[in-house]
């Protein structure tokens, strides 16, 4: 009998914890974001696919065509290309192609440059149909940031 | 003025319009409510505030296909849904919104609105049987167990109502919790006596806690049980069939809510004397307690069909007999002390 009242007694009150714990969720504010019609931005250590680092001083890339993120690939997702101006000793980067359909966010590339040139981009809206979309001209990009 | 026609026509009008708009919209309230409780949004791409979210889902049921599979039993799987409505708006009828706003006045009404919430059940019954399904009929079985488990202490708790105020008809019950909230029948303090108003809140609650089994309510909704049922009685009714199941439901949310106001909280009687009463107080109440059906709903996961038999057997009905008598000494102390 004694289990009985304990029973309802303690059933109650954990039912009314219930309630105490859900009411006061009601009138608290929305957490969710509302995605397509806000944007969120990412956060600081958010990896998304590569991209080329501009140079505050020259505007440009600090990209020196060493070619050392090409070998560190390990899908071989990265072309660089680059050619030496008459008179200048460093060569310049013409060309950077990202196939992001083989790559596999490793970050291999951005440990292994010495320059500084790489980094992950937070971008994250990369949804298509189309598989050329994958395909980052990242020279492109630099300049289109500017 | 009782015999012409538009009192019966306009009065039919206004309760399927209060009714149509209630199913309608508490779906919308109820999506929101859970979005809230759970940190969302709920609804709110379709119109201001998703308003328009019911028209919405009320046009794709329309236009989908009225299914009749094979080896249903056809006219009892049309009458189903039917079933499901009617009893709920009739009660409507009787429910009085104010002194004066009553469709019409019945003398037994507190009987009326029991018998009809008893044929509610019946749409159900029909439904999950001659759907020709394992899950419907498995559904329909405990949904008749459970209603005929919680009608007993529902009934009870209503005749210690009736005892108090010495009347089955829903306004006069109203009539005499009239003057502040300290006299209605929740917490009976200048009325009844110290004793009264300790055992009428526990009345309340077996009340309340029936009347969200009686609906089928989470977490009592064992009929429709999604997880273990698929969707009970409601298995193979898809378009309009479905969509009147669902209004059914939240009707008899309305009504339940409608007779909780009316039996606990006074009708439409304002909670200081003061302040005139009116329809509005009690369209107050009724919303305020479909929230609360919410909030429960929202709260609690649903039961096991023998723990919520348990909970009716052995411990709500056994608590509204003992207040049923103790109701009952306590109106023959005063009679006599009196």
């Amino acid at each position: 009998m004694n289990e009985y009242w304990r029973d309802i007694l303690y059933g109650t009150k954990s039912l009314l914890i219930g309630l105490k714990v859900t009411g006061p969720e009601f009138f608290k504010p929305v957490i969710t974001e509302q995605y397509p019609h806000f944007v969120p931005v990412m956060k600081e250590r958010f990896r998304g696919h590569i991209e080329l680092t501009r140079n505050e001083e020259t505007g440009g890339s600090n990209c020196v065509v060493c070619g050392m993120c090409q070998r560190a690939c390990p899908s071989s997702c990265i072309t660089v290309e680059g050619e030496k101006p008459e008179g200048s000793k460093k060569k310049v980067l013409t060309r950077y192609i990202l196939d992001f359909t083989k790559c596999s966010l490793c970050g291999s590339c951005v440990e292994s440059c010495n320059f500084n040139a790489i980094q992950f981009s937070r971008e994250y809206n990369l949804a298509s149909t189309n598989k050329s979309d994958y395909i980052f001209d990242l020279v492109k990009r630099l300049e289109e940031q500017r | 003025m009782d015999t012409s026609i538009w009192r019966p026509i306009l009065y039919l009008i206004g309760v399927m319009a209060f009714a149509g708009v209630n199913a309608a919209w508490l779906g919308w309230c109820e999506r929101k409510g859970a979005g809230h409780i759970q940190r969302r949004i709920g609804p709110k791409e379709v119109g201001p505030y998703g308003l328009l979210q019911p028209l919405a889902d009320g046009i794709k049921l329309m236009t989908k296909q009225l299914l009749v599979p094979q080896g249903v039993d056809g006219i009892l799987f049309r009458v189903a849904p039917v079933l499901a409505m009617i009893p709920a708006i009739t009660s409507m009828v009787a429910i009085p919104f104010s002194a004066t706003f009553h469709a019409r006045p019945i003398e037994l009404s507190v009987l009326l609105i029991f018998a009809l919430a008893s044929i509610g059940m019946m749409a159900i019954l029909l439904g999950g049987w001659a759907s020709n399904n394992k899950y419907s009929l498995i559904s329909a079985a405990r949904s008749v167990s459970q209603n005929v488990a919680y009608e007993i202490p529902m009934l009870i708790t209503v005749i210690t109502i009736v005892m108090l105020s010495g009347s089955m008809n829903l306004e006069e019950i109203a009539l005499q919790q009239k003057g502040g909230f300290w006299n209605w029948y929740i917490f009976p303090i200048a009325g009844q006596s110290i004793a009264q108003a300790i055992i009428m809140p526990v009345s309340f609650l077996i009340f309340f806690t029936c009347s969200v089994a009686e609906t089928n309510r989470a977490p009592f909704d064992m009929a429709e049980a999604e997880s273990e049922l698929i969707a009970g009685h409601m298995t193979e009714y898809g378009s309009m069939g479905f969509g009147l199941f669902m209004m059914g439901e939240y009707l008899n949310i309305v009504v339940g809510a409608c007779l909780t106001a009316i039996l606990f909280f006074g009708g439409w009687d304002s909670p200081l004397p003061f302040i005139p009463s009116g329809v509005l107080w009690f369209v107050l109440k009724i919303y305020l307690l479909i929230f609360t059906f919410i909030w429960i709903r929202w709260t609690y996961p649903r039961t096991q069909i023998y723990k919520l038999l348990n909970l009716s057997w052995k411990i709500l009905i056994p608590f509204s007999l003992a207040i049923l008598l103790l109701t009952a000494v306590f109106i023959k102390i005063e009679g006599i002390l009196i």
